[in-house]
């Protein structure tokens, strides 16, 4: 009996230490989170974008400009770069990340861009779609021998392309700004125009002398973001893989030009396909919203235990709120990105914590109606129904987990959350309880004790 | 038991349910959200007054944007309903609602899908639906291997699967109601209410089924009970049960419902409606039926 009672001693205290961790590293609730150790202020819930406000922008690669087997190398390249883009500009916690294409989502690589915080769409398309996409393209045809071509970018932007269609005329290499190493700024020493200086890396090096000695005496154009800037004619191989732009730039447009560069050009073309922007209030809101429903339905439920159950209420109540603590406390440590359909499967696994319960009190109830004592009704109830138990959880993990698998992020959400609600139930609603209602055999078998075990309306 | 006496009753009650819903399904139809088929939708909300549709619809028309619809929402707010928008198109709309700048007014979200997107999501919708489906029928078949009498193990199974069927169509219709007089949209989450309800009902029922076999093999050999007496005395042991799980998990839907985020309110809804038909149809649809399937096949 003693150790019995240590046992559920030690549990309570285990589930409040849990809860003071889910308090105490929660600046919303803790009025003193600034002055707090490390490890609270590390631990704070992540709320999804639908919930704090931000953009989140899903790009097609494609991935048709380069070889499959380089596919992937690809596309972790492209989401370096813009990754390193989007933490130029100061986003806090953003999370860029590759979508494979493959049966289940179809055809194509995409790259999805989360960025909390960030509700002027605008402004997020721009810093990730301004990064330069430089391209080598070489003459189509032999016929072509023309004097090189200069075209000019006008101050706003647009290149003037004069009266010629370069577009028809060039065909891709293999050759872009993947392999580009870095850029420079340089001035021309005779006209003392700005030009842009391109040091290509290993791979570069060897291609652009392959392209140069092939293409002695024809035209080599430079393209960057789809439109020519530069059609210098090859005059001899050039092994040191070095090359010149020398648009007609101011040299305000060539330093500019440099940056975007040397941040990181684009190895693979990308289209924006989808946007989603939420604003701070409406996800505030939200989370407020998600907060209330589920404080009203956790007193609701534990109203219905107490009331129906009596004392093993009491006890499942007390074991659904170490239920709540540890889940909380997971999605902390993990973490568990929360959004509001997430919530949602949370609050419903508190109506799903207690099925076990309810299932166990029904069977103690038969039991001692068949005239057992209590001591036995409880243990033979807890046996009983974990037949029930098993095949109720079951389904309801299938569920999850295939949710989970094929979902998008906000499926996604809900199944984990529903999942693990899932899987500590269990253990809260079994052994928790178990060890809890074992404790109360002091209560002995009178006409009292036997009121507070039985359920509902009745009377014994 | 009055269940398994007035089983044709409520038999014929889940019958009409599901007809009903199935009409409204086919006349109201189901509107389907950006989501799957691509579109835009912006929310929007003015800092002062919300000029009127008749002010604001010659310069949407303007825009050349196709059908623009407008829906009021709140007080001070609209949600536009485009088609997918680009980055400069957006930028276009925005100043157009806001009367160039006239009426001050922030954008609180902004959704824009490609169609290409929609057509992936929905490939994915398709492809979880047939999985779960798939799975539940296997965890059906697994939980009836055994073998019992009168009634035997397949039947149980196809039952099951009836009854979760009606669990599923009735939410569904409810929705198409509310989807015809409310504007709710077929979205992701309405496939998730889906799946849930898919796992979350067919426990109930082989609970209870379970509990039927237990009381043949208890009761068959030393007593004059007979099948429907059975069915009825596993139902008096485990509807308040039965009822008390299903209990609890729409309480927490219903306080979801009231007081949850806006978006997941139709979520919680449907939840609740597939939750309440799903105790429903294991207790008055699922026995009943195990009974009259007995039935005929002593007439034969």
């Amino acid at each position: 009996m003693i150790k019995k009672l240590i046992l559920a001693i030690f549990i309570l205290l285990l589930g409040a230490g849990v809860a003071f961790f889910v308090f105490k590293s929660e600046p919303r609730l803790n009025k003193n989170f600034e002055t707090q150790s490390l490890f609270f202020k590390n631990h704070p819930f992540r709320l999804g974008l639908d919930l704090s406000g931000g953009s989140h922008l899903v790009y097609n690669a494609d991935t048709s400009v380069v070889s499959a087997g380089e596919v992937d190398d690809s596309m972790e390249a492209l989401r370096d770069i813009v990754e390193r883009r989007v933490n130029l500009f100061g986003v806090s916690e953003p999370v860029v990340q590759v979508q494979h294409g493959s049966l289940v989502s179809g055809r194509g690589e995409q790259l999805i861009v989360d960025l909390p915080g960030i509700t002027d769409v605008k402004q997020a398309i721009e810093m990730i779609g301004q990064t330069p996409l430089l391209e080598f393209k070489i003459e189509a045809s032999e016929n072509a021998k023309q004097k090189p071509q200069k075209v000019t970018v006008g101050k706003d932007g647009k290149i003037d392309l004069g009266a010629i269609d370069l577009g028809q005329k060039f065909v891709p290499t293999e050759l872009t700004g993947r392999y580009l190493q870095k850029a420079t700024l340089e001035f021309d020493i005779n006209t003392r125009e700005p030009r842009v200086s391109l040091q290509f890396n290993e791979e570069g090096t060897a291609l652009f002398a392959k392209i140069t000695k092939e293409n002695i005496g024809k035209m080599v154009a430079i393209y960057l973001d789809g439109a020519p800037i530069s059609t210098p004619v090859v005059r001899e191989e050039i092994p040191n893989g070095q090359a010149v732009i020398s648009g007609s730039f101011t040299p305000a447009e060539a330093k500019q030009l440099v940056g975007r560069l040397n941040s990181g050009a684009l190895p693979v073309p990308i289209t924006l396909l989808s946007t989603q922007t939420i604003g701070a209030t409406l996800g505030d809101s939200a989370v407020n919203a998600g907060v209330k429903a589920a404080i009203i339905g956790f007193i609701l439920v534990a109203l219905f235990l107490i009331l129906w159950y009596r004392l093993p209420g009491l006890v499942a109540a007390v074991s659904l709120c170490i239920f709540i603590s540890i889940i909380l406390a997971l999605f902390k440590l993990m973490p568990v990105t929360l959004t509001a359909a997430g919530i949602a499967g949370f609050i419903i696994s508190i109506g799903i914590a207690v099925d076990a319960n309810v299932l166990i009190f029904e069977r103690i109830k038969e039991e001692l109606r068949s005239g057992r004592t209590i001591k036995d009704a409880t243990s033979f109830g807890f046996s009983r129904a974990w037949m029930s138990i098993r095949d109720s959880n079951i389904s309801n993990f299938i569920t999850a987990i295939i949710l989970f698998w094929f979902g998008t992020s906000l499926i996604k959400g809900f199944a984990l959350t529903l999942g693990m609600g899932v899987i500590v139930s269990l253990f809260s609603a079994i052994t928790v309880t178990r060890i809890f209602l074992s404790t109360l055999g002091f209560m002995g078998e009178g006409k009292m004790a036997r009121f507070l075990f039985s359920s509902g309306i009745t009377r014994t | 038991m009055f269940i398994i006496k007035h089983k044709k009753i409520f038999i014929g009650l889940s019958i009409a349910l599901v007809a009903l819903s199935l009409v409204s399904l086919f006349v109201f139809g189901l509107d389907v959200g950006i989501d799957f088929k691509g579109g835009a939708l912006t929310e929007v909300a003015y800092k002062n007054a919300r000029p009127s549709q008749e002010v604001l619809n010659p310069s949407l028309e303007a825009l050349n944007l196709g059908n623009v619809s407008l829906q009021p929402t709140g007080g001070l707010g609209y949600i536009v309903k485009t088609r997918d928008l680009s980055d400069s198109e957006h930028t276009l709309l925005l100043n157009a609602l806001s009367g160039g700048q006239k009426d001050v007014l922030t954008e609180t979200s902004f959704n824009s899908i490609g169609p290409s997107v929609g057509r992936e999501l929905t490939r994915k919708a398709i492809l979880a639906i047939i999985l779960i489906s798939f799975a539940i029928i296997c965890f059906i078949a697994f939980a009836f291997r055994k073998v019992s009498k009168p009634v035997s193990s397949w039947k149980y199974g196809i039952i099951a699967i009836i009854s979760l069927l009606h669990d599923v169509i009735i939410p569904v219709g409810i929705f198409t109601v509310l989807s015809h007089y409310y504007g709710a949209e077929l979205n992701t989450l309405f496939v998730v209410a889906v799946l849930t309800i898919l796992g979350l009902s067919v426990s109930d029922t082989i609970v209870i089924f379970d509990r039927i076999r237990e009381n043949i093999r208890g009761y068959t050999a030393n007593s004059q009970m007979n099948f429907s007496q059975i069915v009825g005395l596993s139902l008096e042991q485990s509807f308040v049960r039965s009822i008390s799980t299903s209990l609890t998990v729409i309480l927490v839907l219903l306080a979801l419902f009231f007081f949850g985020p806006l978006s997941t309110k139709y979520f919680a809804l449907m939840l609740t409606a597939g939750m309440f038909f799903g105790t429903y149809s294991s207790i008055f649809l699922a026995s009943p039926l195990l009974v009259l399937v007995e039935e005929w096949q002593r007439k034969k």
